[in-house]
């Protein structure tokens, strides 16, 4: 049989499997309005302008130097006043950055919007005994 | 042979040796923040170093496997590379690396990991990988009953082109404001990208191997195309197991998982012909280009088993966000990446003007340096990624400043492990470009590789 024979199929099966990622929405996400929905991307382009994933996490995923910033919007956290302190004035590790008000609007906005989408923490995640994870109800 | 299509693959490669250069160069700086944290803080620091330690890297690994395409179709279609888009395709990388790394000494950034620099310098990479694509769909075309690395190249090179496009979606604004679906498609996108490249350079290793044996019975057997066909199906599915923490679509978790765990077979193919690999390398142990196949596939196996076990949800828990990740990313890119090009680059250049053949000692030194640098790289970062896992899962765990000064022990052992395998890395390269330069100065000398008869 032909090499071909097998490319064309899984391809077709993996152009049908992106397509449903690319329009299917997301189950037990928050709903904002429109006006919200803009400031968020704008919020996640200031995130990529600083570079902020050079050393931070969204989900575990970025950087190793800095902590997850899924959650640090969760209440009693003192997320708004932490990120705008260390931002503009440093710690040992990290830089001050030139953050202008509006900027940092939308990245609180942002932040607060991730922290509604989920728990970034692995240890709220069931273990099934055939090695499969499901998130606590 | 005709000396400009030789040159295409000397050019890419030469291209890749300095921007491998310029990596390591880059990467050690970016490192001593974990030493001396606030190292270059006020000047470049970690946020661009970082970047640009990737993006060096990132782009020797795309430049060499474009280098490693042109030198196979080059031996198998004597004469026949279409020389204009092959320099417009070298033309367009050296614009995009200018304007990558002058908008990072200017702190300009705007694009997503991995990828940081402004979107626009991806255009002109994008283009590359178009004209790249056409100049290797009009050789191939003129090839029958393709083996198994042609597909494994075209695969590559397609592939590459759709998940590059796929990684800059975000930048249509419905794409950008659904934060989850937004993360699911930038890890779908690099996921199958580095599988791209991957299929790229294994196909690369196979079309050694036959130039190796003298005959392509590796590359036109069942058993290679079964595999092709197996890491065809991974690198299409199963790269949710980058984010199966991600609150994301709920079928992607176990169909990532599933996928994920057929590649045991490749483990167990990896043992089965782990004795026939010893006793062919008692023949050409002293080839260069064997030896770091060889050396490929001993850290094909460690990668392999560290992959399997991360793709285990349960396990993943525990290695997700930590350095067991970072673990994984350096061995696969320089354990097997970066070997697969050093095989083809000294293949490339093994010429009886230049002698890598006669037991250069030397060259031997820095091979074992490089391999024992490699490893004490990797074990001190799986080292530093089993204790931030067990941080992450502890049932009341301290703060992330305690937990990484807990670290530095490891740390100091990668940072070590770092330097030594840079020492070998920039002792292997400038010997490479030696050759080139050395051969070039004595043209008579030089004698080209026979093509595929």
């Amino acid at each position: 049989m032909k090499p071909i024979y097998f490319f064309l199929p899984l391809v077709c099966a993996f152009a049908i499997f992106s397509f449903r990622i690319y329009s299917t929405p997301i189950p037990n996400q928050p709903q904002f309005d429109e006006n919200t929905l803009g400031q968020i991307a704008k919020g996640k382009l200031v995130y990529q302008k600083y570079n902020c994933q050079s050393c931070h996490q969204i989900y575990g995923l970025g950087g190793y130097l800095g902590p997850d910033l899924t959650n640090c919007m969760k209440e009693g956290r003192n997320g708004e006043l932490l990120i705008k302190t260390l931002t503009q004035v440093g710690t040992t590790q990290m830089p001050s950055f030139p953050i202008s008000e509006s900027e940092m609007e939308n990245l609180i906005a942002f932040f607060k919007a991730l922290d509604q989408t989920g728990n970034s923490d692995p240890r709220h995640f069931i273990v099934s005994s055939n090695g499969m994870i499901a998130e606590h109800e | 042979m005709n000396k400009w299509e030789t040159n295409f693959a000397k050019l890419f490669i030469n291209t890749a040796l300095l921007m491998l250069l310029a990596g390591i160069l880059l990467g050690c700086l970016a490192a001593a923040s974990y030493i001396w944290p606030g190292f270059l803080k006020q000047d470049l620091g970690f946020i661009s170093l970082r970047p640009m330690h990737v993006s060096a890297v990132l782009f020797w690994i795309l430049l060499g496997a474009s280098g490693c395409v042109y030198f196979g179709l080059n031996q198998n279609l004597p004469n026949s590379i279409n020389k204009h888009l092959a320099l417009t395709q070298w033309a367009l990388w050296i614009i995009a690396i200018m304007g990558i790394f002058f908008s990072y000494f200017q702190g300009k950034f705007g694009g997503r990991e991995y990828w940081e620099f402004e979107p626009i310098w991806a255009l002109p990479i994008l283009a590359a990988w178009i004209l790249f694509l056409i100049q290797f769909l009009v050789q191939a075309r003129k090839m029958k009953n393709w083996p198994v690395y042609v597909w494994m190249w075209m695969t590559g090179i397609l592939f590459f082109v759709f998940t590059f496009t796929e990684n800059y979606l975000w930048l249509i604004p419905g794409f950008r404001k659904e934060i989850i679906g937004d993360l699911t498609i930038q890890w779908k996108a690099n996921g199958s990208m580095v599988g791209s490249w991957n299929q790229i350079l294994y196909g690369t290793s196979i079309f050694l191997m036959d130039k190796i044996s003298g005959n392509n019975k590796t590359s036109t057997s069942k058993v290679a195309f079964f595999l092709y066909f197996l890491g065809f199906f991974n690198l299409l599915f199963n790269w949710g197991h980058h984010i199966y923490t991600l609150p994301t679509q709920p079928y992607i978790r176990p169909i990532s998982y599933a996928v994920s765990m057929t590649e045991w077979v490749f483990f167990a193919k990896t043992i089965y012909t782990w004795k026939n690999q010893l006793s062919e390398a008692k023949k050409h142990f002293s080839f260069f280009p064997y030896r770091f196949l060889l050396a490929t596939n001993f850290w094909v196996f460690l990668n392999l088993i560290q992959a399997l076990f991360m793709s285990i949800p349960a396990l993943n828990l525990y290695t997700h966000g930590t350095h067991i990740t970072v673990a994984h990313a350096m061995g696969t890119t320089i354990g097997i990446n970066t070997m697969i090009i050093f095989a083809t680059a000294f293949m490339l250049y093994t010429n009886p003007c230049y002698n890598f053949l006669q037991g250069n000692k030397q060259l031997n030194r820095l091979f074992w340096l490089l391999q024992l640098g490699l490893l004490v790289f990797w074990v001190s970062l799986l080292g530093a990624g089993v204790e931030k896992g067990l941080w992450q899962m502890a049932e009341s765990r301290g703060n992330f400043g305690d937990m990484m000064n807990h670290l530095r022990p490891w740390f100091i052992g990668f940072f070590i492990g770092g330097i030594l395998l840079s020492i070998a890395i920039i002792g292997l390269a400038l010997n490479l470009i030696w050759a080139y330069i050395f051969c070039r100065k004595y043209p008579e000398k030089e004698q080209e590789l026979k093509p595929i008869e």
